[in-house]
């Protein structure tokens, strides 16, 4: 992987072994902790008492059974997609669109929403759509309905979770892409004789177009292994499949057929992969902008079907536009339209709202969730403090959540030095690699990882899962100090040397400080990463073992009471601490 | 007597507390090439936003071939604008986005690729138009933004610093090209710059703006030989300004007292109304600066020392001290010749000027 023009020079060998010794430490925590136990899992499926045996696949394809679940999940993995980016668009239009110092206020509730735990989301929803939750309260008050009507367990409930839980990622994703496009362009557009909708869908959306396909990619990938809200939202038609897989490790303890399960997922996510990329090509995941596709999209009848739908698109919307009453003397500058304002804030209150309705029922004085609360208590508050439970979940996932938040740091970070500066062939492989962790599907690492950690007398243990975590996070610290990295002028190095500064002593005085705010934030990015980590620590820490992602989980699984409604604000507001801080270090580096 | 191309009167744009523009009046010709020149932040690029319909105005009005288009949308104005950064949409070919104009107007394609065609040849890169824009380098990008503005022959075009991303030998090239294409078309420009130099060389009239407001309009000789503020005096090409009273105005010169050395000069009169006993300053530029090694009868002259001598090329450079607390060197500029290089730092000389030379600008 790593070569050098001249490997004969004793200078080239310096480099050689710098490059190993940056990258080294990832990879084998990589191979060892991802590639060995998924490897082992794969070959488990092929076994059966030792021997060579494909009855975990016969079993698989005998009934209908497993098929449909596959059609189920990539059915709600479709129409999550659908609705997250689509519904995602215009936030992150508007964002990407705002002065840089007023778009923080409508960023952090997008944040806010992306950290808050999927948990905590997932219980909001079981909580608003219940019999007495407040939306059939709302729509009983309104009158569209005479008795509350059953929402919970159905497909519509599964959908507006798994959308609520993944739109921040296609927003953010979306975003990292529109930041890039030159606001000039549809100003050009305009001047030019196009229409506001001509200008927008001609101009401006053909340019977006990586960032939806990009958003697009990652939630239907992240949606496909999903388990928390198919099952706490859902009904039985809407079992997925990471689901299935844990019945079998956890009633049945079937590792060969559990592992035949996730080759299945592990094709379907890779066929997903290579359709995506014969079709835009892998490297706009990273969000590298529109234009350097260059005449390899050129695909003539692609090119004249989505000329004919945009121009469609255009006219409609010059049109539509040209309805509406015309202001002579507006005040507001072109492409600031109040109507999309609106629009926008309602999807962010669609983000926001659930979880800030929980605040008030944690203080409800019965026990019962329902809307509006009643009475005034501390009393939830007080049973978590006062539970052995809770409080050791939470002591677990601090000290977890620190430990991978550190190690994650300390290997993710020389691996961030090596994929931005060092020369050398092979870089996208490795940055694939660095990558792994998210694409393969999570609950396939779990079921790995749970099979070997239980091998060695690891499964349960705070250093497992400290080292699970960190495998889960280690791609989140690569990709942010990537970022910070790529913005370093590197000149500065050149200039403590050419001062007199030696390599270690420029780490010190000039790179570090500069670098201090960024590798904070991938900490944080790490910590937060394994603070709400359910999957892995789902098989490997069960009682008194549990992290607090796991407690909740067990918790909400045996009832739903206002106890959870209080772990929820707290969780909530911990998270909102930890992004107004990381916020703050941003700026403080940027202010630098 | 040609008409009134874009008639502006008493348009303002603030941005909360900033005024970016004060009321301002402003016409220019059909087939005028008018410059606006000034530092950043002095309104130039604010009134082009304005004139293209990318900003609204807080008050005032405009007129293009004397319809009000105040208010009026970009894209039903009638204009086209050249950006600074060329705003090539990358996304599409040369030949398409030639064509983008066009297609807007509900153009036939085959129509369309034809005008195009014309207007890839009339900026001289005909064999372009499949390529995409990041192929071409910054020069070439230029001209087809050019070519995009022209093809559909606005009434007036808007250059917003439209070469001042390319490098200098580049840059004096595509002045050229502009002025070329200016008179072959016969289209109004309004140009934005704040190099001095470049609006000098391509103007029919600059109007030289600062905070927000314009300053001095007029052709490039008005400006340079008889600014009348001291900022345009500055702003403009290099001068020397001394501190003086004026003892005596006539019909054709005006008498100054030098404060420094108290030595009285004349400067030409231009109408100007100022009156004996006034503070003025008297601008000379350093190339109608004369020298000699001891003062005349008839024209005494300030006494300076040479502290610096420097051949710039065909001008040679000397930097002169009058000898008194907190003085800015004066500059003399002459043809680089074997005379010129007589000159050594330490001599004394005595300086003057012709009347017609000088301009005496109030404070």
């Amino acid at each position: 992987m790593v070569s050098i023009a001249n490997p004969s020079s004793r200078a080239a060998r310096r480099t050689t072994f710098r490059n190993v010794l940056l990258g080294a430490p990832l990879v084998v925590l990589l191979l060892s902790l991802l590639v060995y136990p998924v490897a082992q899992l794969l070959l488990l499926s092929v076994q059966k008492g030792g021997e060579f045996s494909m009855a975990s696949y016969v079993q698989l394809f005998s009934s209908s059974v497993y098929l449909n679940v596959l059609l189920i999940t990539l059915k709600i993995a479709f129409w999550t997609t659908l609705f997250a980016v689509i519904a995602g668009y215009p936030v992150a239009y508007l964002i990407s669109s705002w002065p840089q110092q007023k778009k923080g206020g409508l960023l952090f509730w997008v944040l806010l929403s992306f950290w808050s735990s999927f948990l905590v989301r997932a219980f909001a929803w079981i909580v608003l759509l219940g019999r007495n939750g407040v939306v059939n309260q709302l729509l009983v008050a309104l009158g569209i309905v005479d008795a509350p009507i059953t929402m919970l367990y159905t497909f519509g409930s599964t959908m507006v979770g798994m959308v609520h839980a993944l739109m921040p990622l296609a927003i953010l994703t979306m975003l990292s892409v529109m930041e890039n496009i030159d606001r000039s362009l549809p100003r050009a557009a305009l001047t030019l004789g196009a229409r506001p909708g001509s200008a927008f869908w001609r101009v401006y959306f053909p340019l977006s177009m990586p960032g939806v396909a990009a958003a697009s990619i990652m939630v239907f990938v992240t949606s496909i292994g999903f388990f928390i809200f198919p099952a706490l939202l859902g009904g039985r038609r809407e079992t997925m499949i990471a689901q299935i897989i844990i019945v079998q490790v956890e009633q049945t303890l079937n590792w060969g057929f559990a592992g035949a399960i996730s080759v299945f997922l592990l094709i379907v996510v890779g066929a997903v992969f290579a359709v995506y990329d014969r079709v835009l090509g892998l490297s706009s995941i990273t969000g590298t902008v529109a234009d350097d596709r260059g005449p390899r999209a050129r695909n003539r009848w692609a090119v004249a079907f989505s000329e004919g739908v945009l121009n469609v698109l255009a006219k409609t919307s010059d049109w539509l536009a040209s309805l509406l009453p015309k202001r002579r003397r507006s005040r507001r500058e072109p492409g600031q339209s109040r109507g999309l304002l609106m629009i926008v804030l309602t999807i962010l209150a669609f983000l926001s709202l659930p979880t800030v309705l929980m605040i008030p029922l944690s203080f409800a004085g019965s026990s019962g969730l329902n809307w509006p609360p009643r009475g005034f208590s501390l009393q939830w508050y007080q049973q978590v403090l006062e539970s052995p439970l809770w409080m050791q979940a939470l002591t677990r996932s601090l000290i977890v959540g620190i430990g991978s938040g550190l190690l994650a740091m300390f290997i993710g970070t020389p691996a961030a030095f090596l994929l931005v500066r060092a020369k050398m062939r092979g870089k996208s492989l490795m940055l694939a690699f660095v990558l792994s962790p998210i694409i393969v599907p999570r609950m396939i690492i779990a079921v790995g990882m749970f099979y070997m950690f239980s091998r060695v007398g690891l499964a349960g243990t705070t250093l497992g899962l400290t080292l699970g975590h960190t495998v889960i996070a280690v791609p989140y610290v690569v990709m942010t100090m990537m970022a910070v990295l790529r913005n370093y002028d590197t000149r500065l190095d050149l200039a403590a040397q050419s001062l007199g500064a030696r390599p270690t002593q420029v780490l010190r005085h000039v790179t570090f400080p500069i670098l201090i705010a960024g590798l904070l934030s991938s900490f944080l990015f790490a910590f937060a990463t394994s603070f709400d980590e359910l999957t892995i620590s789902l098989f490997a820490s069960g009682g008194l073992n549990a992290t607090l992602p796991k407690q909740f989980w067990d918790e909400v699984n045996l009832q739903i009471s206002p106890v959870i409604a209080a772990v929820s604000t707290c969780l909530f507001v911990f998270v909102a601490v930890l992004i107004w801080t990381a916020d703050r270090l941003r700026r403080r580096s940027a202010a630098q | 007597m040609p008409s009134s191309n874009l008639k502006i009167s008493g348009l303002s744009k603030r941005y909360g507390d900033f005024v970016a523009l004060a009321p301002t009046d402003l016409d220019v010709a059909q087939g005028e090439f008018l410059t606006l020149l000034g530092p950043s932040g002095s309104g130039k690029t604010t009134l082009l936003s304005l004139i293209a319909g990318l900003a609204q105005p807080d008050q005032g009005q405009m007129l293009i071939n004397d319809v009000d288009v105040t208010y009026v949308a970009p894209y039903e104005r009638d204009i086209g604008v050249v950006f600074q950064n060329y705003a090539l949409f990358p996304h599409m070919t040369v030949e398409e986005n030639i064509a983008f104009p066009l297609k807007m107007r509900n153009i036939a394609p085959e129509q369309a690729r034809k005008q195009a065609q014309e207007a890839l040849e009339l900026v001289r890169l005909p064999q372009l138009g499949k390529r995409f824009p990041k192929e071409l380098s910054g020069g070439q990008q230029q001209r087809i933004a050019l070519a995009r503005c022209m093809v559909y022959r606005p009434s007036i075009i808007l250059m917003d610093e439209p070469l001042g991303a390319l490098d200098k030998k580049l840059r004096d090239h595509m002045q050229l090209e502009i002025k070329r294409i200016h008179r072959e078309l016969g289209t109004t420009i309004v140009y934005v710059t704040h190099d001095q130099e470049e609006a000098m060389t391509m103007s029919d009239r600059i109007c030289l703006m600062n905070g927000g407001r314009i300053e001095q309009l007029g052709t490039p000789a008005e400006l340079y030989f008889n600014p009348r503020t001291l900022f345009v005096a500055d702003f403009l090409g290099e001068s020397n300004l001394f501190e003086a009273t004026v003892s005596s105005v006539g019909p054709d010169t005006i008498g100054v007292m030098l404060d420094q050395g108290r030595v009285p000069a004349k400067t030409a009169a231009d109408g100007r109304p100022l009156s004996v006993g006034q503070k003025v300053r008297v601008m000379v530029r350093p190339q109608n600066l004369q020298l000699s090694r001891t003062p005349s009868q008839d024209m005494p002259g300030l006494s300076a020392t040479v502290i610096d001598v420097m051949i710039t090329g065909s001008l040679t450079k000397l930097y002169l001290n009058a000898g008194f607390a907190g003085e800015t060197p004066i500059t003399v500029a002459l043809p680089t010749s074997r005379q010129a290089d007589a000159w050594r730092v330490g001599d004394t000389l005595s300086l003057h000027w012709q009347a017609a030379d000088a301009v005496a600008i109030a404070e």
